[in-house]
């Protein structure tokens, strides 16, 4: 199998991952350079990976958007893709011109709105209100420019990733 | 002793009230609101009955309900725990007039302590010592400005009437001393209708040390020593240990003395909890009581051996404590570090949803409180805690060691905790060294956080290199779980076995 894998957020170039089975184990290729492992999936998003002797317990974290790995106590975004496959080349890139969707972060409950619509906002300027755990978050805009649309209305349970407003 | 106990509370201190009536072989009973069905206090309990909805005053917070269920199902007493009703003295008075016991003190014990002046006025008497300043309102400038003359700048002005910062002043010098008495008089006056304002000596940087007593019916009362919970954020305590780094056995003893006679001006009864504000040159002053079980109790318990959710039972059922004083030892060091969900890299806003994996610590010296497993979702609507880590070990150094290891282990996926900050706390010098104050953890996160720094560009580079290994490796070995990127292609299925169901519905069908 052939992987194009991003580790950390934003960029990074990506280094082509290959792996083929061999023997009782796997043979790695990043960026050409060979590696030898032995894996294994002990429970569901556990993985432990002995490469050369050193034994490391990797941990999966998914979400509906991301992807990390934990190994030890530092976690990495990681992305990876199929280079044969042609959805994961229409990713869209997340530069700053253009419509941002402000989203909830967490579940919570709408407590109330700080701008209207069609109002001219700062990046880091507070948008929505959002309420959890009786602690009151603020969610802030992205990026200066104009609110497009507001869909969060007071009062509305949330959920993460709800599009709370858009920033253009 | 009774059969049967409710317990009016839920999450992580459901569950250890439920545990210690199991080992006394006494019967428990949940109460739970909508969104808590599959909580784990309602798993582990014998009995339980829905409530209401989800929010607290629908629920964990309605006196009629829960009396109501105790009656119905021949409950003998009621644990409250801490936070919802167990600090109010109406719930104790309607448990009294229902004929449940409530495990707790009397409510007019609740009563002197939650007013502040009377609390005061009946400590004074009995000699406990308070931040030195008047305690009633002053009556002009001139004998405000007399009384920080005597008492020393820096000096604190308080609205009588005040709470949350407003009404609040802090005087460096005299020259401030009248302004700032006026706009503290203003500021009182528009926010609680009533302009009386205090004076107090302001206490830069003080520790808080609380002090643990217990107290039967039959006039007993003793100290279990203190505890250091000086690392808090936005008032919430975060990590607390026993001893204090800075408590020798003779200031021990005194505090321990002034919290028994504090508890005894009130004729106060099962456990309880003196705060103390600390000073720079040591000197304690009374703070308040909470006349409840405390969070952090696990580090008492550690260290005096001794099991308080067991005892509060067993004073309440009417028995004598069954040791005095000089019975108790302080041994080893204890700290626990408060698990919340939390989001480190969101200001630490609360992050409730649902757990998709949980890798716990065990091990020498690790008790864990927990109130979450693998597969609950975390409800939204209550305090984030999840769960109590606390460390045991011969001596501080140990303790610390101890935790790093365990919190190394500990993992919680899908919902974000503050797990990294006590790898923060643990690893940092002036922690290490015991200089805290209740002003430590929010210069500790101003500074940037070390671990990231601590790692070389180097090893960094082979960790991605792992992380990039694995993530291919997931790919291939686990195809039907992995969401991210469109890694499950026709050969990387070929790579894993078939799926059991689908073997089994084939075999099934051939049959």
């Amino acid at each position: 199998m052939v992987y194009e894998v991003i580790v950390g957020k934003d960029g990074g170039k990506p280094h082509r991952l290959e792996l083929e089975k061999a023997g009782d184990g796997w043979e790695c290729r990043v960026d050409g350079q060979v590696v030898h492992v032995d894996a294994v999936i002990p429970r569901r998003d556990v993985l432990s990976l002995l490469v050369d002797g050193h034994s490391y317990e990797i941990k999966r974290e998914q979400t509906a958007t991301d992807l990390h790995m934990w190994v030890g106590s530092a976690r990495f975004a990681v992305e990876l893709r199929d280079p044969r496959s042609l959805r994961s080349r229409q990713k869209s890139a997340g530069d700053e011109k253009g419509p941002k969707k402000i989203v909830a972060p967490m579940p919570g409950r709408v407590v109330r709105l700080l701008v209207a619509e069609n109002s001219e906002v700062e990046a880091g300027q507070g948008i929505v209100v959002v309420e959890a755990m009786k602690m009151q978050n603020e969610v802030k805009s992205p990026k200066k420019g104009v609110v497009k649309k507001i869909s969060a209305t007071p009062g509305a349970a949330v959920n993460p990733g709800d599009v709370l407003a858009i920033v253009e | 002793m009774f059969k049967k106990i409710l317990i009016a509370n839920r999450g992580e201190i459901a569950v250890r009230v439920i545990r210690a009536c199991r080992e006394m072989g006494i019967a428990t009973v949940a109460v739970y609101s909508d969104v808590d069905r599959a909580a784990l206090h309602v798993r582990k309990s014998d009995e339980a009955y829905h409530i209401g909805p989800a929010p607290a005053a629908e629920s964990y917070l309605r006196i009629d309900k829960i009396l109501d269920v105790a009656k119905r199902c021949g409950a003998e007493a009621i644990h409250p725990a801490y936070g919802f009703l167990s600090e109010n003295a109406k719930f104790a008075q309607a448990c009294a007039e229902a004929g449940v016991k409530f495990i707790g003190p009397t409510p007019h014990s609740m009563n002197l302590m939650g007013s502040k002046t009377s609390a005061r006025q009946q400590m004074e008497k009995a000699g406990v010592p308070f931040v030195p300043g008047t305690s009633r309102g002053l009556a002009s400038a001139e004998e405000g400005e007399r009384v920080a003359e005597r008492i020393g700048y820096p000096v604190m002005l308080k609205a009588a009437a005040g709470g949350g910062g407003k009404g609040m002043r802090l005087v460096h010098t005299r020259q401030e001393f009248r302004s700032a008495l006026e706009s503290a008089r203003s500021e009182a006056q528009r926010s609680f209708g009533d302009s009386e304002v205090y004076i107090e000596k302001a206490i830069i940087n003080p520790r808080h040390i609380e002090m643990q007593v217990l107290a039967d019916e039959h006039g007993n009362t003793v100290w279990l020593g203190e505890r250091e919970c000086s690392i808090q954020r936005r008032h919430q305590k975060v990590l607390e240990e026993a001893p204090s780094p800075i408590v020798d056995p003779d200031m021990r003893r005194r505090m321990g003395e002034v919290a028994v006679k504090v508890a005894q001006a009130a004729n106060y009864t099962n456990a309880g909890t003196i705060e103390f504000l600390v000073d720079q040159q040591k000197n304690f002053y009374f703070l308040e009581m909470n006349t409840r079980l405390q969070v952090e109790h696990p580090v008492t318990e550690l260290t005096t051996g001794l099991d308080l959710v067991h005892l509060q039972i067993r004073i309440a059922a009417g028995e004598k404590l069954p040791f005095a004083q000089s019975d108790i030892q302080i041994r080893g060091h204890a700290i626990e570090c408060r698990i919340y969900a939390e989001d480190p890299d969101n200001n630490y806003f609360p992050s409730p949803g649902r757990i998709s994996l949980l890798l716990e610590p065990a091990g020498p010296g690790i008790r864990r409180d927990s109130g979450m497993y693998e597969g609950w979702t975390v409800p939204m609507d209550y305090d984030p805690l999840l769960a109590k880590l606390i460390g045991y070990a011969s001596d501080r150094p140990q303790a610390i060691m101890r935790l790093e290891r365990a919190l190394y282990e500990y993992f919680v996926a899908g919902i974000k905790t503050n797990i990294s900050l006590f790898q923060r706390i643990l690893g940092d010098a002036d922690f290490r060294a015991g200089k805290l104050d209740t002003g430590y953890l929010d210069r500790l996160l101003a500074k940037s956080d070390p671990a990231v720094a601590s790692l070389l560009p180097g090893e960094i580079k082979e960790l991605e290199k792992i992380a990039a290994i694995a993530a291919g490796m997931f790919a291939v070995l686990d195809p039907a779980s992995h969401k991210n990127g469109n890694g499950a292609n026709n050969s990387a299925n070929s790579a894993s076995p078939p799926s059991k169901w689908k073997q089994k519905g084939r075999s099934e069908a051939l049959r």
